[in-house]
């Protein structure tokens, strides 16, 4: 194996690179590619930190059991709604947790349900509308008993 | 593995009205991440998807993947249309399907 000999460069280029990545995820870093799953599901697109209200207990004594809800400010008319919410975790093996598909006929942008989290960390809502337009939202949890002990 | 599912909906609806439906199925959306005593990998097997019809249209589609908790419980909404038949209905990842349907009256 090669010796791997980095130059003054490139050590700036990775600690900006570091950087970056740290700012886009504040808490825990994108240990488990959550961005990139974000990008594959809904593209390069902005998603503006707007319309999207996600709730989950700000402390979480069992993370097997995590409830959440989340919803989408929008009128669900044809011309206008929800198509997708999809959940993530910045911090579970997988970042994708779940989808859920909308259409004018659910009347309100509204779910809930339970997740599993793997430790303390953000959950990040992103919702899609009719128009394509991207919209998010995220909140932590503290998680005593993590649902996950392989990371 | 006996596998209950739970609905909630309202019996009765105004035409026109958001209505909110529960639902709820034993399942223990083994993850793929836990091991048994002798230290092997407990294999995955979840619910990928739940669909509700309303009248055999779907009005409503999940994708579920191992985050989702042992028992998936959601709530979502629907606009009462007509009177008719809402079916609530999970597949398991291998393909096994559970579902179970309500009446619903709409004035």
């Amino acid at each position: 194996m090669t010796p791997v000999v980095l130059n003054r460069r490139q050590l700036l280029l990775g600690a900006s690179a570091l950087g970056a990545s740290a700012y886009a995820l504040p808490v825990f870093g994108a240990g488990n590619g959550m961005e990139a799953a974000i990008k594959a599901m809904f593209g390069n697109g902005d998603i503006a930190e707007a319309k999207v209200k996600l709730t989950i207990p700000a402390l979480s004594e069992n993370g097997f059991s995590v409830p959440f809800e989340v919803e989408v400010d929008s009128p669900m008319t044809e011309d206008n709604h929800v198509t997708k919410i999809a959940i993530f975790s910045e911090r579970n093996p997988i970042p994708l947790i779940a989808t859920y598909h909308l259409s004018p006929r659910s009347g309100r942008a509204k779910v809930n349900g339970r997740i599993r989290l793997a430790g303390t960390q953000n959950v990040h809502a992103i919702a899609q509308m009719s128009d394509g337009s991207l919209y998010r939202a995220s909140a932590n949890s503290f998680v005593t008993v993590a649902a996950c002990i392989i990371l | 593995m006996s596998t209950s599912i739970r609905i909630k909906a309202p019996k009765t609806a105004r035409k026109g009205d958001v209505i909110e439906l529960k639902a709820l199925i034993q399942h223990k959306m083994e993850s793929g991440y836990r091991r048994d005593e002798k230290g092997e990998t407990i294999p995955r097997k979840i619910l990928t998807e739940f669909v509700c019809l309303y009248d055999n249209e779907e009005i409503f589609r999940a994708d579920f993947h191992p985050g989702v908790s042992a028992n998936p419980i959601l709530t979502f909404y629907t606009r009462a249309t007509e009177s008719g038949t809402l079916v609530f209905r999970w597949t398991e990842q291998t393909g096994e399907v559970f579902e179970d349907s309500t009446e619903i009256k709409v004035t």
